[in-house]
């Protein structure tokens, strides 16, 4: 059996504002083993970037965990002091940031950052090793090696966030999370990235979290996926059963809006009303003033993330739309 | 003219040039031909797709034709009212008028907004410009749209400011201070781009209402093909200020020609795990058109090509014969109806 890289267990994560307690992340539980790739899929607001963030403890000074553990390679690090932190980050868990073009350092050389980055979390190396390994990772990335003597502006965006992943594999994390990094590029740039990217997760046998409000990027970079809403888990399962046999009236909802420029065109669903404001979040189930199905039972209870089929999890008390 | 042939908008022969920065006491020779010689009709009623990669100039049409910005050459005639007007050289209260008649939606709702306006002085501004109404039509007027816009009970949002509202909310003001005036034409500018796809949905659905209730003729500019694809009759492709491509939107999408639109078209990840698109072919990515050379400006990305690619102009958009379908390519009937070779994708 795998590695178990990542175990979430009834994550609960707040943020303290001039308004009240804002509950970003509530009762979150998944787990990921060696070479699996999951993506957090939901709109802004729900969460996903939250638990991204609050796995590497990288939370702005207002967010606290709340409750509930982050178990990554088999140690709890929920109570870890930002001294020991800083050696499960880039390590064992290394994050690309969906702003990742500001990530680079302008007034250094490109090859240089990357090493700056092994020399403090690798054990020595000697020049040559050195930039070897650099070089094997511009490769690795879809990038000429011959650049990394190269400053950040000489890049272009699509360089830049492939010269930040060079940088995320540097010190061989067992897990990547990968926060929108193709969100701000042009299509067919993303595309040959996502390309590059499912190529060296898979060589590396590395787990990787895919976080996007992308459903089309989702369903192509990940195995699994858990669709987030209003800070909580709503679904999770395999790719294929989320797309194609969803359980969750928001996860129905979310796969029937997206338009495709494939098959026939269909008549796209459009969710009345907008997310709910997480300072005051409704009671019960959160999506209930949005679902079709709502009944008493929703508004006064929130209903469990239980497993319905084997592997395929969601919360609903009303699953597929059922009385 | 424009009135005999039902086109409201004719854009001939459109060129706006912006000359490259050379430091601060120099003046440059460099220009970058964000629009080049581009030629487009739109019909009355119909919303046709301005979709292509960043910086390929459909942002800098869509400015040119509201006139935000000045052409450098080349004519933009359209039909307004009764009269057709050149829309480069207004002046004065001929200029007025047309900015009644053309309105812009523009993407980003959070900063297309004054803060310290409410939502009726907001909606109500074209009015109090152009001088229609008094105030208690106004506020009928503005509360009507509102909840035409889905912003019901209208009392519960006409005096609130922007910063109350999601940026869903937004743009549906966003969309009623563009109907307001009435206009004929509508430039919308990446409207849905910046919302979540629960909401977009929404407000996609609107606005497809709303253009036929009201008879407005809409230029929806877009990255998004698969948005395009559910707001557009027509789509154009543009590469580097040049429409490549052009043509009804479920041709376009089921037998693109144009290597470009090939490759954007299978660029596009699809919502469906079982789906194995084809591998895009095209080589390097999109430059900066300064001072382009006389030839096919899509040439050296493009697979097919060849030495008279090289030495020939940038291919004309026309057949000659009123063809519906048109592309801008030597090549395209060679390879038509092949997708682009390589292997397929897997995922």
């Amino acid at each position: 059996m795998a590695e178990e890289v990542l175990r979430l267990e009834h994550l609960t994560m707040h943020y303290k504002t001039r308004a009240g307690e804002l509950s970003a992340v509530d009762d979150v539980s998944f787990k990921l083993e060696e070479g699996d790739s999951l993506g957090l899929v939901g709109e802004s607001g729900c969460g996903k970037t939250s638990v991204a963030l609050t796995i590497l403890k990288l939370l702005p000074e207002n967010g606290y965990i709340k409750g509930g553990k982050i178990i990554i390679n088999g140690k709890d690090i929920t109570n870890y002091t930002e001294n020991q932190m800083r050696k499960v980050r880039w390590g064992e868990v290394s994050m690309v940031f969906q702003a990742a073009m500001n990530a680079l350092n302008p007034v250094y050389r490109v090859g240089d950052q990357i090493e700056e980055a092994m020399v403090t979390h690798l054990p020595p190396l000697s020049k040559e090793d050195m930039q070897a390994r650099i070089d094997e990772l511009f490769r690795l990335v879809g990038l000429d090696p011959a650049l990394k003597t190269r400053y950040p502006h000489e890049f272009s965006g699509g360089m830049r966030q492939r010269a930040i992943i060079a940088m995320a594999l540097s010190c061989g994390p067992i897990l990547i999370i990968a926060d929108e990094p193709t969100t701000a590029l042009d299509v067919i740039v993303q595309d040959s990235l996502l390309r590059e990217m499912r190529e060296f997760q898979k060589k590396l046998g590395m787990a990787m979290i895919y976080v996007s409000h992308d459903v089309g990027v989702i369903a192509e970079v990940s195995e699994r996926v858990g669709v987030m809403y209003a800070g909580r888990m709503a679904e999770l399962g395999t790719t294929a059963a989320i797309f194609h046999d969803p359980i969750h009236p928001y996860t129905m909802a979310l796969m029937s809006s997206f338009p495709s420029i494939v098959g026939e065109k269909t008549e796209l669903v459009s969710l009345p009303g907008e997310p709910p404001n997480l300072l005051n979040p409704p009671s019960g189930c959160r999506f209930h003033p949005r679902c079709p199905f709502a009944t008493q039972i929703c508004i006064d209870q929130n209903p469990d993330f239980v497993e319905h089929e084997p592997g395929h999890f969601a919360a609903c008390w009303h699953p597929r739309g059922k009385k | 003219m424009t009135s005999e042939n039902g086109y409201l908008v004719e854009i001939k022969d459109l060129n706006k040039l912006y000359p490259v920065s050379a430091g601060i006491f120099k003046t440059s020779n460099d220009f970058i031909h964000a629009v080049s010689g581009l030629n487009l009709q739109i019909r009355k009623g119909e919303s046709v797709g301005l979709v292509g990669e960043s910086g390929c100039g459909k942002t800098t049409t869509g400015k040119l034709l509201v006139r935000l910005i000045d052409p450098t050459s080349g004519n933009i005639t359209m039909r307004i009212g009764d009269s057709t007007v050149d829309v480069a050289h207004l002046r004065g209260k001929q200029l007025k008028d047309f900015r009644r008649r053309v309105q812009m939606i523009f993407q980003d709702p959070y900063e297309s907004m004054n803060p310290r306006l409410t939502i009726f002085d907001t909606i109500a501004e074209p009015l109090e410009v152009q001088g229609i109404g008094n105030i208690t039509e106004r506020q009928e007027r503005v509360a009507g749209l509102l909840e035409l816009v889905g912003l019901a009970p209208a009392s519960s949002f006409i005096f609130r400011y922007p910063h109350e509202l999601s940026g869903g909310q937004r743009q549906r003001v966003a969309v009623a201070r563009a109907l307001i005036v009435q206009p004929d034409f509508i430039v919308a500018d990446e409207p849905t781009s910046m919302l979540d796809v629960s909401v977009r949905t929404g407000v996609m659905h609107l606005m497809q209402a709303l253009a036929k209730q009201f008879g407005v003729t809409t230029l929806y500019i877009t990255h998004d093909l698969a948005v395009a694809r559910y707001m557009c009759d027509r789509i154009a492709v543009m590469y580097l200020g040049k429409i490549v491509e052009i043509g009804e939107t479920e041709e376009i999408l089921k037998n693109p020609r144009h290597p470009y639109t090939k490759a954007l078209l299978s660029a596009v990840p699809v919502p469906d795990p079982t789906y194995k698109r084809q591998v895009v072919n095209i080589k390097g990515r999109i430059s900066k058109p300064i001072n382009p050379k006389p030839l096919c400006r899509f040439y050296e990305r493009c697979p097919w090509g060849d030495e008279y690619c090289l030495t020939h102009d940038h291919p004309p958009l026309e057949d000659g014969k009123g063809a519906t379908h048109l592309v801008a390519c030597y090549h395209w009937e060679k390879y038509a109806g092949k997708t682009n070779q390589g292997p397929i994708a897997t995922n």
